[in-house]
C-alpha cells in the first residue's frame, strides 16, 4: 500500500521551509525505490513545530517537527514511512497536548485534508450542511444559524442570523453574499488558515448564505498579502464548480450560486465593511455611512450579506450538526467556538480553536507557554491594532465578547499578541495613532487628523515637554476620535492608545526634557 | 520584473487587458492588479485607457490608483523586499531588523537601491505572526527571519 505522507502548503509552513521539506522528501523517496505519496496539507496551527511532517500508520498519523530539509534522509533511515522512532518524533499528532485540549468544529479539516480534494472533503463530513440546506425552506435555514447564536467572527460579533434575516426580507432583483477575508489585524491568520487548508468549507458555508437569502453570486475579498490564499481560493472553487457545488444548479437542487476571489491592493481600511463594498465596485476603499445598511443596500446597491470567512465556515457545521450543538459550547451570549490565534513573542504560537470562555491568563502562560525570549510577560494586544493591550492584572478577564468590552478591550478577530518585558507601551501607542494615520481613508477629521495629531502628542510625552499636559490632551483626543469617527478605524484606535496609557502609566512619565524645564 | 515599453505599447497592452476584464462587475481593481502585473507598475499613459474604456474620468481612475498602497506610480526594483512592521513582529525584535535592513541595503522604506536591484517595503501584516519577525521577497514568504537570513535575503536580492 502507498503511504501517505503530509507536509503542509500553509504559507506559515512554507515560510518556514516547508517547500524544500517536500522537495528533499520527494527526491529521496524516489532515490530509495520507496512507494509512498506527499500530500499537501493545510497547517494543523502549531506553528513552532512547522514544517510539521505527519506519515499515516495503522494507528494513526505520527508527527515529526519541526523538520529542516537536511532532517529528510535521517528521518527515512529512522523509519519515518512506519511512525518510527527519530529526536524529532512528535507521536501521534491527536495526542500533541495543544491539538488534544482543542475543541475544532470550524477547523475540524484544516490541516487533515487535502485542501483541494473535494473526495476528501466529502469523506471527512464536508457538504453534509449544504445537502441539508437545499432540502430546506430559507427561512428556516435562517432561524437554524440564529439559534445557533453565532456572532460574527470579524470583530463586531453582530448575529449573523439576524443580518441574513434582513438580506432574505429585503426586496432585490440581485442580491450577494460577501466574504470578508481582508485579514489585516496583525495577529491573526486564521481566515488564511481556513482558506490555504480547508476552502471548501468557506465555499459550502458561503453556498449556504446564498441560499437562506436569495443571493446567487459571492465574491471573497482577500488582501494581495495572502498570494497562498489566493491560490488555492481560487482552485477550489474551479474544482467546485466542476462537481456542481456551485453554479447554476448547487446539488443539483435548482437553486443557483457562484463565487469568486477578488484581491485588494493594502489597503487596511479595506477590511472595514462598507469601504471593502467600494473596493470591490472598483473605487478608492473609503467608509460609506450607515445607515443604509448593507443588508439593504450593499454591493452595487443591492441587498448583501457581508460576513467574515471564520462565521461563514462556522455554518457548514452548524447546519450539519444543528444549532443545539454549536450553541451548547461557550458562555453567556458567546456561543460556540472561537479560533484564537497565538501570536507574537510566544513559546507556543498558532491557532488554538476552543469554546468560548478560556481566560487570557489559561491562554498566555499554559497554552501559549508564556514568551518566546523567557522574559516576564508585559503586556498582551487582544483584538488586532486596534485592540487594547492588557495588563498581567486582567489575566482573568475570560474569553468573550461582554467581558472584554466590559474591562474597556475587545475580542475582534481573536488575534492574541504578546509583549515581553522589553516592551515600552509609550511606543506602541504612537505607533497605534501612526498606523491610524496611515491606513485612514480621509473621509472622517477625527481619524484622519486625529491620528497625525495624536503621533505628535505622543512624541510631545517621550520628549519630556509637558507630560501631564499632553496626557490629558491624548485621551481628549482619543475621546474625539472614539465618537466622533465614522468607522472602527479612527474609532477603535483609542483602545491601544487609551489602555497602554491607563495600564503602564510608568511609560509615560519619562524623566523631563531640558527645554521643557525653561 | 520591469520592462519598459514605448507608449503606443503601453496603450495597445492596456487596451488588451481592459478589453478581457471590463465584463466583470467592479472591474477597475482587477485590471489596475492585471497591468501592474504586465508592467510592474501602473504607467500613467494607462490611465486615459482605462477611463475612456470604463467610461470614467481620468481623475477618477488616478483616484484609486493612488488610493491603495499596492498600486506604484514608478518601477521598482528588480526585487522588492517587504519586511512587516506590524504589532507581531514588532514583539519579536522586527524594528531592529527593519533598521538592520536599511542599513544593509542603505535605503529607507518606499527606496530602491542605487543599482536598481532592492525595493525596500513596510507591510503591515503577512498573517505569519506566529513565527514574526516575517518578511517577503518577492512574492516567497519567510518568517522568524534572524539577522543571518536577513543577510541572506538581502544577497540573494543584490545578485
Amino acid at each position: 500500500m502507498t503511504v501517505k505522507i503530509y507536509i503542509p502548503r500553509d504559507a506559515a509552513a512554507l515560510a518556514l521551509g516547508a517547500e524544500k521539506v517536500a522537495t528533499a522528501m520527494a527526491e529521496e523517496l524516489v532515490a530509495r525505490g520507496h512507494n509512498a505519496m506527499i500530500i499537501r496539507n493545510g497547517s494543523r496551527g502549531m506553528h513552532w513545530l512547522e514544517p510539521l511532517v505527519e506519515v499515516e500508520t495503522a494507528e494513526g498519523r505520527v508527527a515529526y517537527g519541526p523538520v529542516k530539509a537536511r532532517d529528510v534522509p535521517s528521518l527515512i533511515d529512522a523509519g519515518l514511512l512506519s511512525g518510527g522512532a527519530h529526536p524529532l518524533c512528535l507521536g501521534k499528532t491527536e495526542e500533541i497536548p495543544f491539538l488534544k485540549n482543542q475543541t475544532r468544529l470550524t477547523f475540524a479539516r484544516c490541516g487533515v485534508t487535502d485542501p483541494v480534494s473535494l473526495d476528501d472533503y466529502r469523506a471527512h463530513g464536508g457538504l453534509r450542511g449544504l445537502e441539508k440546506a437545499v432540502a430546506m425552506q430559507p427561512a428556516v435555514i435562517v432561524a437554524e444559524v440564529t439559534e445557533s447564536g453565532l456572532r460574527g467572527r470579524g470583530g463586531a460579533g453582530f448575529p449573523t442570523g439576524i443580518k441574513w434575516k434582513t438580506v432574505l426580507e429585503a426586496q432585490g432583483a440581485q442580491k450577494y453574499i460577501v466574504c470578508n477575508a481582508d485579514e489585516g489585524d496583525s495577529g491573526t491568520f486564521a481566515d488564511r488558515m481556513i482558506m490555504e487548508g480547508d476552502p471548501f468549507v468557506l465555499i459550502e458555508g458561503m453556498a449556504i448564505a446564498g441560499i437562506a437569502t436569495g443571493a446567487t453570486k459571492g465574491y471573497v475579498y482577500t488582501r494581495s498579502e495572502y498570494p497562498h490564499a489566493i491560490a488555492v481560493m481560487s482552485e477550489a472553487i474551479e474544482i467546485a464548480r466542476a462537481a456542481g457545488v456551485l453554479g447554476p444548479s448547487v446539488l443539483g437542487s435548482g437553486h443557483a450560486f457562484d463565487m469568486e476571489v477578488r484581491t485588494g491592493a493594502g489597503a487596511y481600511v479595506c477590511g472595514e465593511e462598507t469601504s471593502l463594498l467600494n473596493s470591490l465596485e472598483g473605487k478608492r476603499g473609503i467608509v460609506r455611512a450607515k445607515p443604509p445598511l448593507p443588508a439593504h443596500k450593499g454591493l452595487f446597491d443591492c441587498p448583501t450579506v457581508i460576513n467574515n470567512v471564520i462565521s461563514l465556515a462556522s455554518v457548514p457545521v452548524i447546519l450539519d450538526k444543528g444549532a443545539g450543538f454549536y450553541r451548547d459550547f461557550g458562555m453567556g451570549r458567546s456561543r460556540g467556538t472561537i479560533p484564537i490565534q497565538i501570536a507574537g513573542n510566544v513559546k507556543h504560537g498558532g491557532l488554538y480553536e476552543t469554546a468560548f470562555g478560556l481566560t487570557l491568563g489559561e491562554l498566555v502562560d499554559e497554552i501559549a507557554g508564556g514568551t518566546a525570549s523567557g522574559r516576564a510577560v508585559k503586556a498582551v494586544q487582544v483584538g488586532g491594532p486596534l485592540g487594547a493591550y492588557f495588563p498581567r492584572s486582567l489575566f482573568a478577564t475570560p474569553f468573550d465578547y461582554e467581558a472584554f468590552a466590559a474591562k474597556d478591550g475587545l475580542i475582534g478577530h481573536a488575534g492574541i499578541v504578546v509583549f515581553d518585558e522589553t516592551a515600552d507601551m509609550l511606543k506602541q501607542a504612537r505607533f497605534a495613532m501612526e498606523f491610524c494615520a496611515v491606513e485612514s481613508c480621509g473621509k472622517c477629521t477625527p481619524c484622519r487628523i486625529g491620528s497625525i495629531r495624536g503621533v505628535e502628542v505622543a512624541d510631545k510625552i517621550a520628549a519630556g515637554i509637558e507630560p501631564q499636559k499632553n496626557r490629558e490632551l491624548l485621551a481628549d483626543l482619543c475621546n474625539t476620535m472614539k465618537f466622533g469617527s465614522l468607522c472602527a478605524l479612527g474609532g477603535f484606535t483609542p483602545y491601544p492608545v487609551m489602555s497602554a496609557m491607563t495600564h503602564f502609566p510608568e511609560d509615560f512619565s519619562p524623566a523631563p526634557a531640558v527645554e521643557a524645564a525653561e | 520584473m520591469n520592462i519598459q515599453l514605448p507608449r503606443a505599447d503601453v496603450a495597445e497592452r492596456t487596451q488588451a487587458i481592459v478589453g478581457e476584464l471590463k465584463g466583470l462587475e467592479g472591474p477597475l481593481l482587477p485590471i489596475l492588479h492585471e497591468i501592474q502585473d504586465e508592467f510592474g507598475y501602473v504607467p500613467e499613459e494607462c490611465l486615459p485607457v482605462i477611463a475612456r474604456e470604463l467610461n470614467l474620468s481620468r481623475a477618477e481612475v488616478y483616484g484609486v490608483v493612488t488610493f491603495y498602497h499596492d498600486f506604484r506610480e514608478h518601477p521598482a526594483g528588480r526585487h522588492v523586499l517587504k519586511l512587516c512592521r506590524a504589532e507581531a513582529c514588532q514583539s519579536m525584535g522586527g524594528d531592529r531588523l527593519a533598521e538592520r535592513a536599511k542599513a544593509l541595503l542603505g535605503i529607507d522604506f518606499h527606496e530602491t537601491t542605487p543599482d536598481g536591484a532592492v525595493t525596500l517595503e513596510p507591510v503591515y501584516c503577512l498573517g505569519l505572526c506566529s513565527c514574526s519577525p516575517s518578511a517577503m521577497l518577492d512574492g516567497e514568504v519567510h518568517g522568524r527571519v534572524d539577522d543571518a537570513e536577513l543577510e541572506a535575503l538581502v544577497a540573494e536580492a543584490r545578485r
